[in-house]
C-alpha cells in the first residue's frame, strides 16, 4: 500500500529502510524511525480504535505519552501479547502486528457502538443507578444477565493468557544527578552537570532524545539550527564518561529519598529471544532529581471534538516535522493558544490547505498570529465550534464567528483533519509524587510545581517556563546548581516568539455542550461533569470516581484540567480551590513483567525445605506450605485420601509408634551468665528452678499479657538454654527477646542466637517409641527411671551426635531427637529402618494437628490470635506464681483480663458424631439467634478422630469452663447444629499414656 | 523506598534491611505493681503520634541486628537523625522538620 499522506522529503525517518506491519490484518509500510501511529497516519489511517463505553470511533489524538485513544494490541508470537499499548509509542519494527481494541467483531463493523444511539441513557453513574442495591444483587435477573453483560464490557483490551517467555531484568544504581526527560532544558541540564563531572544518567522514554528539537524546523540557537545543536550537544553528552543516556526510558515514579523508578524498553526491533531482556527495570538513587518532563497539550472541549482526524495541533506539527507526515490535506485549526499557529504556518508551509485557523480567543494579537496573517492564513477570531461532521473521519467543522449569537456567522469548513490547542499544561506527575503540592499562578492559569523538596528541581516547560531559550537556561542552571556551580549561561535563541493564551474546560462562549467529551479514554463528557456535580458531589476526587474521569490507563493526562474547570464552573468555586486529584505512580502503566523481574516461577518466593524433605517427596508425601516451609501433610499410601491416611496414620501413633519431621520448629540458643535470669524475664512459666538435663513447656506473652508463643526450653547447663518455638513465630520470638535483651536490660549478660536451621529435629511418638528408640542410644539410658518426662539428655543416636529430649505433642510416650542439621537424612533414614520392626509409620502435620487436639494441646495463632491469655486457655498453671518481674505479668491483673465473661477453652461434642463442624463456625445459645445477637464463642479447631471414632473440637466460648455439659448450637452453612461442651481433653485426661 | 542511616554501621541503608519498633522513649515503669490500671494501660496503648517530629525506634534487623533510635519527620517522611538506643533524644526545634 502507498504512503499517500507521506512528505516527500524530511523528517528523521530512515527512507532506506522501508519497513512492513500489520494492522487488523491489512498489510501497511512505514520506515524505520517512525511509530506505529505515524506509519498509520502515513497511509491515511487515522480512525484506529472505538472508544471504551460508546464505542465511538477513535483516532490518533497525539504525538506521544498521552495518547488516550490509539490502544493496540501488539502482537509477537505465543506469550508476547502486549494489551493497550499507545501506537504513539510503538517503534515500528519489520514484521509488527498491531490490533485495535474496544471492538467485536470488527474495528468497522462493531456491535457494541449501539450504545452511542443511547448514550443519553449512560450518563455518569448509569451502572451505580441501575444495578447496585439491595433489590439487584443476588438476583437471578442481575446473575444470569446483566452481570455477565457487563463483564463483557468491561476492562480495555484483552488479557495475556499465556505465560510471558520473555526476560525482564532489574538494576539498582546511584548517580549524582538523574535528569528526567530529553528536551531541550533536560538535555542543557546534563551538560552542565555532566560538565561538572558529576556522575549523570539522563533518561527519555522516546527513542531519540532531544524531545521538542525532534520536531522543531523554525527555531536556532546558538546560530545552529536547532537539530544541529541537539546533535553537537549529544555528541558531547555521550564523550564525556560521566554520563549516561537512556534513551527509550520512561521515569515512571518519584519514591521517597530520591529513588526514582524507570524502566527501559530493550526490543524495539522485535523480539529476541533468550538473547537480550525484553525490558530493565532501574531503581536509581540519585542525590538531585531535575525533572524536564515536559509539558502536554490540552484538547478543546466542544461538540463532537472526538471524530478521527482531530489532533491536536503540537502533534500534527511533529507528524510533519519529525515522521515527514501530513494529517491530512485540508485542514482547520481550533485554538486558544498561540502556539497553534506555529502548527499552522508548518504545515502550510508544507503544502497543506489550512482552510481557516479558528482562534476563540476574542482578539488574536501575538507574533504568530501576524505571521499567518502575513502568509495569506485566514484567521477567525471570537469563533465557537458549533459541531463537526464525519463519522470514521472528520469531513467538516462548523463555526460560528462571534460569540454573540445575533451577530455570530454560521458556516460550514469542508476538512480532512481538525488541529485544535487548548494550550499546555506542565507534567507535574513526579514532582507531585515527591510531595511537591502543585500551586496555582492565577496569571497564566497554570498549576506549578510546589517547593519543599530542595533534592528535586523542575526546569523547563513543567515548571511553566515555555520560550526555548528560557528552558534552555534554566535546565544549565539546575545542572550547574546540582554540582554546586554558579549558575549557568546564556542561550541565543531565534524564532521562537513568545506564546500566550490557552483556555480551561469547555470552550468560551458554549451553551450546550452535547457531544464535547473531556475525557476520551473513559467516554466522559462534559455533560457528565455538570451532572456529578448538580447531584451533589462536591469534592474532585468524588466528580472523578463518580464519572471516571481521568481514571484510565492514561490517568487523565490531556482530560484532568479540562474536568477540574467544568467541575469548578458547575460548583462556582476557583480551580485551586477545588483542588487536582491526586497524582499517583506510576506516570505510565508499567508491564508487571518489569516489576516482577527475576522473581516468577521458582524464584517467587524463597521456599525452605527439611534436611529430610527429598525422603518425604519419595515416599509420597503431600506438602503445605507454613511460612515458607514445605511441611509432610500426610503420607498416602495405596491411593488413600487424606481422611484415610490421617486416619491410619493417627491410630498407628496412638497403637504403635509415629515418626514426625518436626524440623521447622524455630530454635534458639540463650547464653550467658544471666541467661537464666533474661528467660525468668521472658517466659510466664518459672525458669531459675529448673535443673540442667530438665525441660519444661513454658509460655511467652506480650507486654500486654496476651500468649504470643508457646515450646519447650531445655537446661543444657547453668548457663545454656536450648528453646523451641512455633514454626511461624521462630523470628518474631527472637526479635521480641533481642528487643528487651537490648534495650530494656542492656545490662543482663546474654547471647541469643538463633540454630532452627542447625538441627534437624525427628518426633518419635506412641507406645513403641522408647523401644524403637532404645538400641540405637549409645552414651546415655533412656528408659523411663533414667529419663522421665521432660528430661533431655546428649549423647548418640544411631552414632549420630544428637540431643534428645523426652517430650510428647501427642499425649503418647514420646521422644524428639534433634541432630545436626548435616545428618537429617541419615536420621530419619535410620529412625525409618529401625521402625519397620515395630510398625511405625511416618505421620505429616494433619495427623499431628489431631492428635494434639484430642489431647487438648493448642496451637498458637489456631487457639489465640493476640487476645487470649493462659487462663483463658486453663493453663494457669503454667504462670509462675511466686516469680519474679516476667513480661506480661502486670498486665495479667488488668481489670479486662480478670472480668468474668472472658472466652476460655473447651471442648465441643456434636450431637450427630459424624458432623465435623467448620473451624471458625460461631456458637449459639439458640438455634436461630436473633439477627444482630452476639455469638457465645467461636470453633478454633475441628477434626474427625480416629480414636474416638467421631468428630472433636476446640472452642472459645464466654464463660466456657462453667457451661460444661451445656447444649449449644454452632453455624454451619446448612444451618445450626446441637453441640455440648465438654472438658478440652478427649483422650487419656489421666495422662498415663503420657509416663509410660 | 527510604534510606536509613544506621548509627551503630554509620551507613546510610535502604529501608528493606530495618524493621520499624513504634514510638522510642516509653518508659517501662521499674516497678510495674506500683503504678496504676489506667497508667499502665496508657504505657501499654497511648502513643503520640505526632505530625511532624517523631522519635521512633528502628532495628537493622537484616543488617547488625541493632535497635537504634530516629527523630522522623512524619509529614515528609525525612529522617532528621538517628542515634544510638542509649542516647537521649536530640534536642532538634521543630522547625527542622
Amino acid at each position: 500500500m502507498k504512503q499517500s499522506f507521506r512528505t516527500a522529503a524530511g523528517g528523521r525517518i530512515d527512507r532506506t529502510s522501508p519497513l512492513r506491519f500489520s494492522f487488523d490484518g491489512l498489510t501497511y509500510r512505514g520506515f524505520k524511525g517512525d511509530t506505529l501511529a505515524s506509519a498509520l497516519l502515513a497511509n491515511g489511517v487515522h480512525f484506529v480504535g472505538r472508544s471504551y463505553k460508546y464505542h465511538r470511533p477513535r483516532g490518533i489524538l497525539s504525538a506521544g505519552i498521552e495518547e488516550p485513544n490509539a490502544l493496540v494490541s501488539v502482537h509477537r508470537g505465543k506469550g508476547r501479547m502486549t494489551p493497550n499499548l499507545r501506537a504513539t509509542e510503538v517503534p515500528l519494527h519489520d514484521g509488527l502486528e498491531a490490533r485495535s481494541q474496544n471492538n467485536w467483531p470488527s474495528l468497522g463493523l462493531d456491535i457494541g457502538a449501539i450504545n452511542d444511539r443511547f448514550s443519553r441513557f449512560l450518563s455518569a453513574g448509569f451502572y451505580y443507578k441501575t444495578f447496585m442495591g439491595p433489590k439487584m444483587a443476588g438476583t437471578t435477573l442481575w446473575t444470569r444477565l446483566f452481570e455477565p453483560i457487563v463483564r463483557h464490557a468491561a476492562g480495555l483490551g484483552a488479557r495475556p493468557v499465556d505465560p510471558d517467555p520473555d526476560r525482564y531484568v532489574q538494576y539498582y544504581d546511584h548517580c549524582d544527578v538523574l535528569v528526567v526527560g530529553g528536551g531541550p532544558s533536560g538535555l542543557a541540564a546534563a551538560l552542565a552537570a555532566g560538565e561538572a563531572g558529576a556522575d549523570v544518567i539522563l533518561c527519555d522514554e522516546q527513542s531519540e532524545l532531544g524531545g521538542s528539537l525532534l520536531a522543531e524546523a523554525r527555531c536556532g540557537i546558538d546560530g545552529q539550527d536547532a537539530a544541529i545543536w541537539r546533535d553537537a550537544t549529544l555528541s558531547r553528552l555521550m564523550q564525556l564518561p560521566n554520563v549516561r543516556l537512556l534513551p527509550r526510558t520512561q521515569g515512571f515514579g518519584l519514591y521517597g529519598h530520591n529513588l526514582v523508578g524507570l524502566v527501559e524498553r530493550m526490543d524495539d526491533s522485535g523480539p529476541a529471544p533468550g538473547e537480550r531482556p525484553s525490558q530493565r527495570l532501574w531503581q536509581v538513587r540519585a542525590g538531585r532529581v531535575v525533572l524536564a518532563t515536559g509539558a502536554i497539550e490540552r484538547p478543546l472541549v466542544f461538540s463532537g471534538n472526538d471524530r478521527p482526524g482531530i489532533i491536536l495541533a503540537d502533534a500534527a506539527r511533529i507528524y510533519l516535522n519529525r515522521y515527514g507526515v501530513r494529517v491530512g490535506s485540508r485542514i482547520v485549526v481550533v485554538t486558544a493558544h498561540d502556539s497553534a499557529y506555529r502548527a499552522a504556518l508548518d504545515l502550510h508551509q508544507a503544502g497543506i490547505t489550512v482552510a481557516a485557523i479558528c482562534d476563540l480567543r476574542p482578539a488574536a494579537r501575538g507574533a504568530l498570529p501576524a505571521e499567518a496573517r502575513a502568509a495569506g492564513l485566514k484567521v477567525i477570531e471570537e469563533a465557537i465550534v458549533d459541531g463537526t461532521r464525519g463519522r470514521r473521519r472528520v469531513s467538516g467543522v462548523l463555526i460560528r464567528a462571534g460569540a454573540d449569537e445575533r451577530v455570530g456567522q454560521a458556516m460550514e469548513l469542508d476538512c480532512d483533519a481538525v488541529l485544535m490547542s487548548a494550550g499546555w499544561t506542565p507534567s507535574l506527575h513526579l514532582s507531585s509524587q515527591a510531595r511537591q503540592t502543585p500551586r496555582w499562578d492565577a496569571e497564566r492559569q497554570l498549576f506549578l510545581p510546589g517547593g519543599g523538596n530542595s533534592g528535586i528541581v523542575s526546569v523547563g516547560a513543567c515548571n511553566g517556563v515555555f520560550g526555548l531559550a528560557e528552558a534552555l537556561a534554566e535546565g544549565h542552571a539546575a545542572g550547574c546548581a546540582s554540582t554546586g556551580q554558579a549558575p549557568g549561561r546564556h542561550f541565543a535563541v531565534t524564532g521562537d516568539p513568545p506564546q500566550t493564551g490557552g483556555w480551561l474546560g469547555l470552550q468560551p462562549g458554549d451553551t450546550d455542550s452535547g457531544e464535547a467529551f473531556v475525557d476520551f479514554q473513559n467516554d466522559v463528557k462534559a455533560a457528565d461533569i455538570e451532572l456529578a456535580v448538580r447531584e451533589g458531589y462536591r469534592s474532585i476526587e468524588h466528580v472523578k470516581r463518580y464519572t471516571t474521569t481521568g481514571m484510565a490507563t492514561d490517568q487523565g493526562k490531556t482530560s484532568n484540567l479540562n474536568a477540574l474547570a467544568i467541575a469548578a464552573r458547575a460548583l462556582g468555586r476557583s480551580l485551586p480551590d477545588v483542588g487536582l486529584t491526586t497524582f499517583r505512580q506510576p506516570y505510565t502503566p508499567v508491564a508487571f513483567g518489569a516489576l516482577a523481574g527475576a522473581h516468577r516461577d521458582a524464584l517467587f518466593e524463597p521456599v525452605r525445605h527439611t534436611p529430610m524433605h527429598d525422603l518425604a517427596a519419595a515416599a509420597g508425601a503431600v506438602f503445605e506450605d507454613v511460612g515458607q516451609w514445605k511441611r509432610a501433610r500426610y503420607f498416602p499410601q495405596h491411593n488413600e485420601d487424606l481422611h484415610a491416611a490421617v486416619a491410619r496414620e493417627c491410630r498407628a501413633v496412638r497403637q504403635a509408634v509415629g515418626l514426625f519431621d518436626a524440623s521447622t520448629l524455630g530454635k534458639i540458643e540463650v547464653c550467658g551468665p544471666d541467661a537464666a535470669t533474661f528467660l525468668e524475664r521472658i517466659y510466664c512459666t518459672p525458669v531459675a528452678s529448673l535443673r540442667p538435663g530438665r525441660c519444661r513447656y513454658g509460655l511467652m506473652l506480650g507486654e500486654t499479657g496476651f500468649l504470643m508463643d508457646d515450646g519447650v526450653f531445655a537446661r543444657l547447663d547453668v548457663n545454656r538454654f536450648y528453646l523451641t518455638t512455633t514454626t511461624g513465630g521462630a523470628a518474631r520470638v527472637l526479635h521480641h527477646m533481642e528487643d528487651y535483651r537490648q534495650t530494656e536490660w542492656p545490662d543482663l549478660d546474654v547471647w541469643l542466637t538463633s540454630v532452627t536451621e542447625q538441627w534437624a529435629v525427628v518426633a518419635v511418638q506412641g507406645p513403641r517409641a522408647r523401644d524403637l528408640l532404645a538400641p540405637l542410644i549409645q552414651g546415655f539410658d533412656i528408659a523411663a527411671a533414667a529419663m522421665p518426662h521432660m528430661a533431655i539428655q546428649e549423647g548418640q543416636v544411631a552414632g549420630i551426635p544428637a540431643r534428645v529430649l523426652r517430650v510428647s505433642f501427642t499425649g503418647e510416650l514420646g521422644f524428639e531427637v534433634h541432630v545436626p542439621a548435616g545428618y537429617g537424612r541419615a536420621l530419619w533414614q535410620v529412625l525409618r529402618q529401625a521402625g519397620e520392626g515395630h510398625r511405625a509409620v511416618t505421620y505429616g502435620t494433619e495427623a499431628m494437628h489431631v492428635l494434639r487436639a484430642e489431647k487438648g494441646y493448642i496451637i498458637v495463632g489456631q487457639e489465640t490470635d493476640g487476645t487470649v491469655t493462659p487462663q483463658d486457655l486453663g493453663l494457669a498453671w503454667a504462670v509462675g506464681k511466686s516469680k519474679g518481674e516476667f513480661i506480661g505479668r502486670r498486665s495479667l491483673k488488668r481489670p479486662d483480663l480478670v472480668a468474668c465473661g472472658r472466652k476460655q477453652l473447651v471442648g465441643l461434642l456434636t450431637d450427630n458424631p459424624a458432623v465435623v463442624l467448620d473451624e471458625g463456625a460461631q456458637l449459639t445459645a439458640s438455634a436461630h439467634p436473633a439477627p444482630g445477637s452476639a455469638a457465645l464463642g467461636h470453633v478454633t479447631s475441628s477434626y474427625w478422630s480416629a480414636a474416638l471414632g467421631r468428630s472433636i473440637a476446640l472452642a472459645l466460648l464466654a464463660e466456657g469452663r462453667a457451661r460444661q455439659g451445656e447444649g449449644l448450637f454452632a453455624s454451619t452453612l446448612s444451618g445450626s447444629v446441637p453441640v455440648r461442651v465438654t472438658a478440652p481433653v478427649f483422650v487419656d485426661p489421666e495422662g498415663s499414656r503420657l509416663h509410660g | 523506598m527510604l534510606l536509613i542511616r544506621c548509627p551503630y554501621c554509620d551507613m546510610d541503608r535502604p529501608e528493606i534491611e530495618f524493621r520499624y519498633g513504634g514510638e522510642a522513649h516509653l518508659v517501662r515503669p521499674e516497678n510495674p505493681d506500683s503504678v496504676s490500671d489506667d497508667q499502665w494501660a496508657e504505657f501499654l496503648y497511648v502513643r503520640t503520634n505526632p505530625k511532624g517530629l517523631h522519635a521512633e525506634r528502628w532495628r537493622h534487623i537484616h543488617g547488625c541486628g541493632r535497635f537504634f533510635n530516629a527523630l522522623r519527620d512524619t509529614v515528609s517522611d525525612r529522617f532528621i537523625t538517628t542515634y544510638r538506643a542509649s542516647e537521649p533524644r536530640p534536642d532538634l526545634p521543630e522547625t527542622m522538620a
